[in-house]
């Protein structure tokens, strides 16, 4: 049986086949505004991939904030319950799930296999990925390029705004006074990691705690939340995925 | 998805209606806040004038932030609540959805319910300028002491001397002690009406009870709620008998907490029936179904009993029991948590609610009159992924 995940994200879409319950094929792309032509491209791109008919896909679960504008798919779920599916898929042992994605991040805690409880960030930008976008343009900085950038610190600047606005002009002003762009880049994951960190104490924070979102990708990220956290952070082979993954193991079941 | 109705609402409509004609033509009015003891008004023949319904009036027909806006431009901030902004905003506009409301003789403000309304109730009176009667209740925290209720009980007295230096009307007991007995009466008309959602399925929602809950906030101490909801729980145990629920296929029982987001009202009320889910309860039109005690011998005491331990005015502690009963009563599965942006003492501490009370719950945030801080997305995925959960 072949089933697709398409998760319509805020800022990348990403579709995962599933065949007999194996990866088969997957692909991310950026979102355009019109949320059904990225699904539909985005589905096209991992069939491509996969060299699988349309036909042959048994079924199709939409997740994500877009998953209501992927018209052929079967049904939605949501994220929350995607995101800990697929990442027991990836880390069979995951407890706890902390996801940061573009314009939402979310901690949910797993018992038995299912979602017990959960919390996410609300109509606030500060601890989701746009905050490092914002940060990262500031100091003419690829987003991709933060991590290392940060490895590379004698100190962590101190972040003091929780607002992405506020934070952005704070960066700049520590610019101005001579702080190394170093050690600004590793104070801005401080910055994500004790928000995250609060968070993530509203629910029970148990081992292993899984990172998933596009965010994970960055090594840093990773180690300024597990300071925070006082425990290892696990990060599944392709952690933007993880969420479509989820949706395409709903549309096995 | 069409939504059932209830043949009370258009009832409710109608004598709604009423009130707010009568305010035009009435001799003399006092405005007055939700939890105050409006009885002592009824007892003089005053009318009361309820900025608050006023406020949810609005939000409902979707103008908040336009009526908002005229206090905002003079200066209240956007985070002051939006039922003081409305209302003073619609007083700036000279006119509201229902015309505006008639200009007050005197003003009432009791902060039972917060203290926002002290600030609120004396803008109004520098506005108008008309005499404003602060009735301070303590907060109780733990234990409702009797120096409370001797406190309170004595400003009942120095308000009724203010009510006849003002309106140059004496109260007469025996017509307090009827009002009073009218009132009782009509909350335990209106409690019977809540109550019936512990059938299953259940013939009534939150949201029905949202609609129809004007009458024991406005004319508490009249016919009105008596006969009112006599009528709405005929209606309910029709529904029963006829084993249908107020939501087709009910699966899922909720609970909602705090005030409701009213410029939304239909599209919750869709959201939860198109997923099998009803909210049989909620704590806010559950906030006037008690009278602790009814004490003939002193009713001051026991209307400063009864106004002092509202659901507003008491600890983290009470009001967890207070859910617990109503998880209990209604048998619900799980707690809906409206993190309402204009309610304070409502929605402070309900992240620590979440833990003390016995069923998993979802907090949202929103606003009940105040549009633009809602946010559908965000909301509907709390929401689905809560109902995910329970399933």
């Amino acid at each position: 049986m072949i089933v697709a995940g398409i998760d319509v994200g805020s800022l990348t879409a990403k579709c995962v086949l599933l065949k007999d319950g194996e990866l088969v094929a997957y692909k991310v792309i950026k979102v355009s505004p019109n949320l059904e032509e990225t699904a539909d491209k985005v589905f096209g791109e991992a069939l491509e991939e996969a060299g699988i008919n349309k036909g042959n896909i048994e079924r199709i679960v939409a997740t994500g904030y877009g998953r209501n504008k992927v018209s052929f798919a079967d049904r939605t779920v949501t994220e929350i319950s995607c995101h800990a599916k697929g990442a027991l898929f990836f880390i069979p042992t995951a407890r706890t799930v902390i996801d940061i994605g573009g314009q939402d991040s979310k901690v949910i805690s797993i018992e038995n296999g299912k979602v017990a409880e959960f919390v996410m960030n609300d109509k606030c930008a500060a601890g989701t990925g746009r905050f490092l976008e914002v940060m990262a343009s500031a100091l003419h900085l690829k987003i991709e390029d933060l991590g290392d950038v940060a490895e590379r610190a004698n100190r962590a600047t101190k972040i003091s705004s929780t607002c992405t606005v506020f934070a952005e002009s704070e960066v700049i002003s520590h610019l101005a006074s001579g702080e190394r762009v170093e050690d600004i880049v590793a104070g801005i994951h401080e910055a994500i990691a004790s928000r995250i960190a609060a968070m993530a104490r509203r629910v029970k924070v148990e081992p292993d705690v899984v990172l998933t979102g596009g965010v994970a990708k960055n090594k840093a990220m990773k180690k300024a939340l597990e300071r925070e956290l006082g425990m290892e952070v696990k990060i599944p082979a392709e952690p933007q995925i993880v969420g479509a993954v989820g949706a395409a193991l709903f549309a096995m079941s | 998805m069409t939504l059932k109705k209830l043949k009370a609402t258009d009832r409710m409509k109608q004598i709604m209606g009423g009130y707010y004609m009568m305010g035009k033509q009435t001799e003399v009015n006092g405005w007055i806040t939700s939890g105050a003891p409006v009885e002592l008004l009824y007892a003089m023949d005053i009318y009361p004038v309820y900025p608050e319904n006023h406020g949810a009036l609005i939000g409902a027909a979707k103008q908040g932030p336009y009526f908002s806006d005229f206090a905002e431009k003079r200066g209240f901030s956007r985070d002051l609540c939006s039922y003081a902004r409305c209302d003073i905003g619609c007083v700036f506009a000279g006119t509201s959805p229902v015309g505006g409301l008639p200009k007050p003789d005197f003003l009432f403000a009791c902060n039972n319910i917060c203290n926002t309304v002290i600030k609120w109730y004396q803008v109004l009176s520098r506005i108008f300028k008309v005499p404003l009667f602060i009735l301070d209740t303590p907060f109780v925290r733990k234990e409702l002491k009797e120096s409370y209720i001797q406190y309170v009980h004595d400003q009942l007295y120095e308000f009724v001397d203010f009510l006849e230096k003002t309106t140059g009307r004496e109260l007469s007991d025996s017509k307090l002690k009827e009002t009073l007995i009218k009132s009782i009466e009509g909350v335990n008309s209106y409690s019977d009406v809540l109550h019936m959602a512990k059938n299953k399925p259940s013939p009534l929602t939150c949201f029905d009870a949202f609609l129809n809950m004007a009458p024991i906030v406005c004319l508490r101490g009249t016919d009105y709620p008596i006969e009112f909801y006599a009528e709405m729980k005929k209606e309910l145990v029709e529904r029963v008998k006829r084993g249908e629920g107020a939501v087709e296929n009910e699966e899922v029982r909720l609970l909602w907490d705090n005030i409701p987001v009213w410029y939304r009202l239909r599209w919750f009320a869709e959201f939860f029936a198109d997923r099998n889910a009803c909210l049989v309860a909620d704590t806010y039109t559950n906030a006037w179904t008690g009278f602790i005690s009814m004490d003939k011998s002193d009713i001051f005491w026991s209307m400063a009993e009864t106004y002092t331990f509202i659901y507003l005015n008491i600890g983290l502690e009470h009001m967890a029991e207070a859910i617990n009963r109503l998880i209990n009563y209604y048998d619900v599965d799980g707690v809906v948590i409206h993190s309402n942006r204009s309610c304070k003492p409502y929605s402070f501490g309900q992240y620590e609610l979440q833990k003390m009370i016995d069923v998993p719950s979802v907090v949202i945030e929103a606003d009940m009159v105040d549009s633009r801080v809602f946010s559908e997305a965000q909301v509907e995925t709390r929401l689905e992924a809560f109902l995910e959960m329970l399933k």
